[in-house]
């Protein structure tokens, strides 16, 4: 009797509780609402938009809230609140190699297939086909495209000519100007490059495609492969015999990319979207000296990615989409693409690169390594799976067994069977 | 003659005010219970119940109720679980060993009165008010194998550069080491209140008969000292077992390449947030959640033998 009656206090206390929680929920993110919340990745595609979206709001009457954070933030704050189906988020930046095929099987991102057809003046089909591709799920568009991405080889010029050495055009050649440059600078490292297991794959990826490897080949696992063993080994080899001393394993771009703008290596291979840290000489004392060339050529080719790094896109839960679409319409116009591509993101838009004042902000070199690396560029740099940060992290073993001196053709082995053994779970 | 009372009609705030005085223990009792349940019980719950099935990709997603076949998995994972709970013990035991040790020196020295004794309970109480993350990443510099302070210090001294953070061997002594340099002024500060509140007399009787300084701190001040040494050590051990943000801020996602830093905590966090991994997770949290109640049911216990 006395557990009854507890109960139903419990009950009638609960239920009071939760009653004056949903009073008190803000009722911000209703049909209609003049405010416009959108969560974006630290990037300058960011600070170009962040400086140009005054003017949206005065255009519109619309009021844009921006939640900025960094990558990792983002993909755990998508995770909680896209989990909890959530209408916080209108509009959010997202990676769509890494999480796009997750959120568009889970439901999170809203289907856009009318919304980009109903614009002729905005024009979808002005939209590269490659970063087109991976933001559509089943045949449905479920993201604009806004940063594209491809591999180049940055390079010291003066160190180069100190060397009398010419520009790498293939494998074989920088891996001979890395040794001539280190053995003739000591304490200047010969070739940097991302050293994470996971973060290291992506910049990986581009050695594996020349070298006439892929992670995957008819959906079964390919990094136990003869040509993947031989990427690997090259790649971590490199940084292993003419890397930075004590190099560490954990190095992301932004820990690489410090080490060559600080002086500390003559030949570092990134993302071209990234080139404003080593040419702006606020971040860089190698501003004056830096130069850039395609990547160079394995044994079956130069074979750089080519892909869409971020896109932009409507959560599905959100109650404000006719008003967020307004927002990405906007900021993936010609004009905004136009003006970001100048201020140094590479864009999807064809007529932007078509445009002489799209390409006339890069270094000469750099447009031409750009426009090489579209020419036979791959469109993807990770493997294609659903949980991607799992496979990165398989994949990226024989990397780092590498770069630390052991048998990575072993490392490959391992990473063979395991990621076999993923691929079909995944399944 | 039986009198025959008239029913006085009650208004509805004097029958809400006997209902109330009723029930006054549940009543009052009412928020505690609310809060317990819906911030304890509840998560609590509901991770056992994703523990049992296959949860994953979303938690909105259909999943499967499979039993305890994820605690099978868990617990036969000699890759990435068994290391993890290793690393977990190792990290635990090393930091608050020599955070005891430190801190009972510590307090010791601070016990009695001398001049600048103010300015030093200051500087030794300092790493204890910075955030863990703000302290994982400037310790990330100072360690960092090229342009870091501490190697740039060996070399001053002719001592070749160290690996520290980034050497798969190195990793977790140096993570500890970051813990220990936040966390012993913790232990100082309640060894220190037990300490001042030790009366005197015992001491004195000891010295007296001639006890030498270790005699009168292992049979006078330490047994006495023992059931502040047992909460130091329950407080401790417990934020020790769960430490997350320097071990995140200083290696990262998996606790690096090579899984070097990686504990239970790490692993779990790992395997929601980046595999989607909900029902495997929620095992190793649950499997985590069951150590940690063992060990506090285990101190609690000594502290009362103690006591």
């Amino acid at each position: 009797m006395e557990r009854k009656k507890l109960a139903r206090t419990a009950a009638i206390l609960t239920a009071a509780t939760l009653g004056l929680a949903a009073c008190g929920s803000s009722d911000e993110g209703a049909e209609g609402s003049d405010t416009i919340r959108v969560t974006v990745a630290n990037h300058v595609w960011t600070d170009t938009i962040k400086a140009a979206i005054p003017e949206f709001e005065e255009e519109t009457g619309l009021k844009v809230e921006l939640t900025q954070l960094g990558e990792d933030q983002l993909s755990d704050q998508y995770n909680v609140k896209l989990n909890a189906g959530s209408d916080e988020i209108d509009v959010m930046m997202y990676r769509p190699l890494q999480e796009g095929r997750l959120f568009a099987d889970n439901g999170y991102l809203a289907d856009l297939s009318e919304r980009v057809e109903s614009n002729e003046d905005w024009d979808w089909s002005d939209f590269q086909e490659g970063p087109v591709t991976a933001t559509t799920f089943e045949d449905q568009v479920v993201g604009v495209p806004i940063i594209t991405e491809r591999e180049v080889l940055y390079y010291r010029k003066d160190l180069l000519a100190a060397a009398g050495l010419e520009i790498p055009s293939t494998m074989e050649e920088l891996e001979a100007a890395a040794r001539t440059i280190s053995e003739q600078n000591p304490g200047t490292a010969g070739f940097v490059a991302r050293t994470g297991k996971s973060a290291a794959v992506t910049q990986f990826s581009s050695f594996l495609f020349s070298f006439g490897g892929d992670f995957l080949e008819d959906g079964k696992s390919a990094v136990g492969s003869e040509e993947a063993k031989e990427a690997y080994a090259f790649y971590g080899g490199l940084i292993n015999k003419y890397g930075p001393e004590n190099v560490s394993t954990d190095m992301s771009w932004s820990e690489a990319m410090a080490i060559f703008t600080q002086g500390g290596a003559a030949f570092y291979t990134e993302a071209d979207s990234l080139y404003k840290n080593a040419t702006d000489p606020a971040k860089s004392k190698v501003a004056e000296t830096v130069g850039f060339a395609p990547l160079p050529a394995g044994p079956a080719g130069s074979k750089p990615y080519n892909i869409p790094s971020w896109s932009l896109a409507i959560n599905e839960a959100s109650q404000n989409q006719d008003n967020a679409w307004k927002f990405i319409e906007w900021a993936t116009s010609k004009d905004m693409t136009l003006q970001i591509q100048q201020s140094g993101v590479p864009g999807p838009r064809s007529s932007v690169w078509a445009d002489e004042s799209g390409t006339s902000t890069y270094p000469e070199d750099l447009a031409e390594a750009i426009t090489v690396s579209a020419e036979n560029g791959v469109g993807h740099d990770r493997p294609l799976v659903k949980s991607v940060a799992e496979a990165r992290e398989i994949v990226g073993g024989p990397i780092v067994a590498a770069i630390t001196g052991e048998d990575s053709d072993n490392a490959a082995d391992t990473a063979q069977s395991d990621f076999e053994k993923f691929l079909e779970g995944e399944q | 003659m039986a009198a025959v009372l008239t029913p006085v009609r009650k208004t509805a705030g004097q029958s809400f005010s006997d209902w109330a005085n009723a029930h006054r223990k549940w009543l009052f009792a009412a928020p505690a219970m609310i809060f317990v349940g819906l911030l304890i019980v509840f998560p609590v719950a509901w991770t056992l119940y994703l523990s049992l099935t296959d949860a994953s990709g979303s938690v909105r997603a259909d999943s499967d109720f499979i039993g305890p076949d994820n605690y099978l998995t868990v617990l036969t994972d000699t890759d990435r679980f068994w290391p993890a709970a290793g690393r977990t013990a190792y990290f635990t035991v090393s930091a608050l060993a020599v955070e005891l040790v430190l801190g009972m020196c510590i307090a010791l020295l601070l016990w009695r009165p001398f001049r600048g004794e103010k300015w030093v309970r200051v500087a030794i109480l300092l790493p204890l008010v910075a955030t863990p993350v703000a302290v994982g990443m400037m310790w990330r510099l100072i360690f960092d194998p090229n342009i870091g302070f501490a190697n740039q210090m060996l070399g001053w001294v002719g001592i070749p550069p160290q690996p520290w953070l980034s050497g798969v061997e190195s990793a977790l002594p140096t993570t500890i080491f970051i813990d220990i340099w936040q966390w012993t002024p913790m232990i100082v500060l309640i060894l220190l209140a037990g300490l001042t509140s030790l009366s005197d007399e015992p001491d004195e009787a000891a010295r007296i008969d001639g006890a030498s300084a270790w005699q009168r701190f292992r049979y006078v001040t330490l047994p006495l000292m023992m059931p502040t040494v047992i909460v130091a050590v329950l407080l401790r051990s417990i934020d020790a077992l769960k430490t997350f943000d320097i071990l995140y801020a200083t290696k990262g996602k998996g606790g690096g390449s090579f899984n070097e830093v990686e504990t239970l905590n790490i692993y779990a966090y790992g395997l929601s947030f980046d595999y989607n991994k909900y029902g495997l997770s929620s095992t190793v949290l649950i499997l985590f959640f069951l150590i940690i109640v063992g060990i506090m049911f285990f101190l609690t216990r000594r502290r009362k033998g103690t006591n």
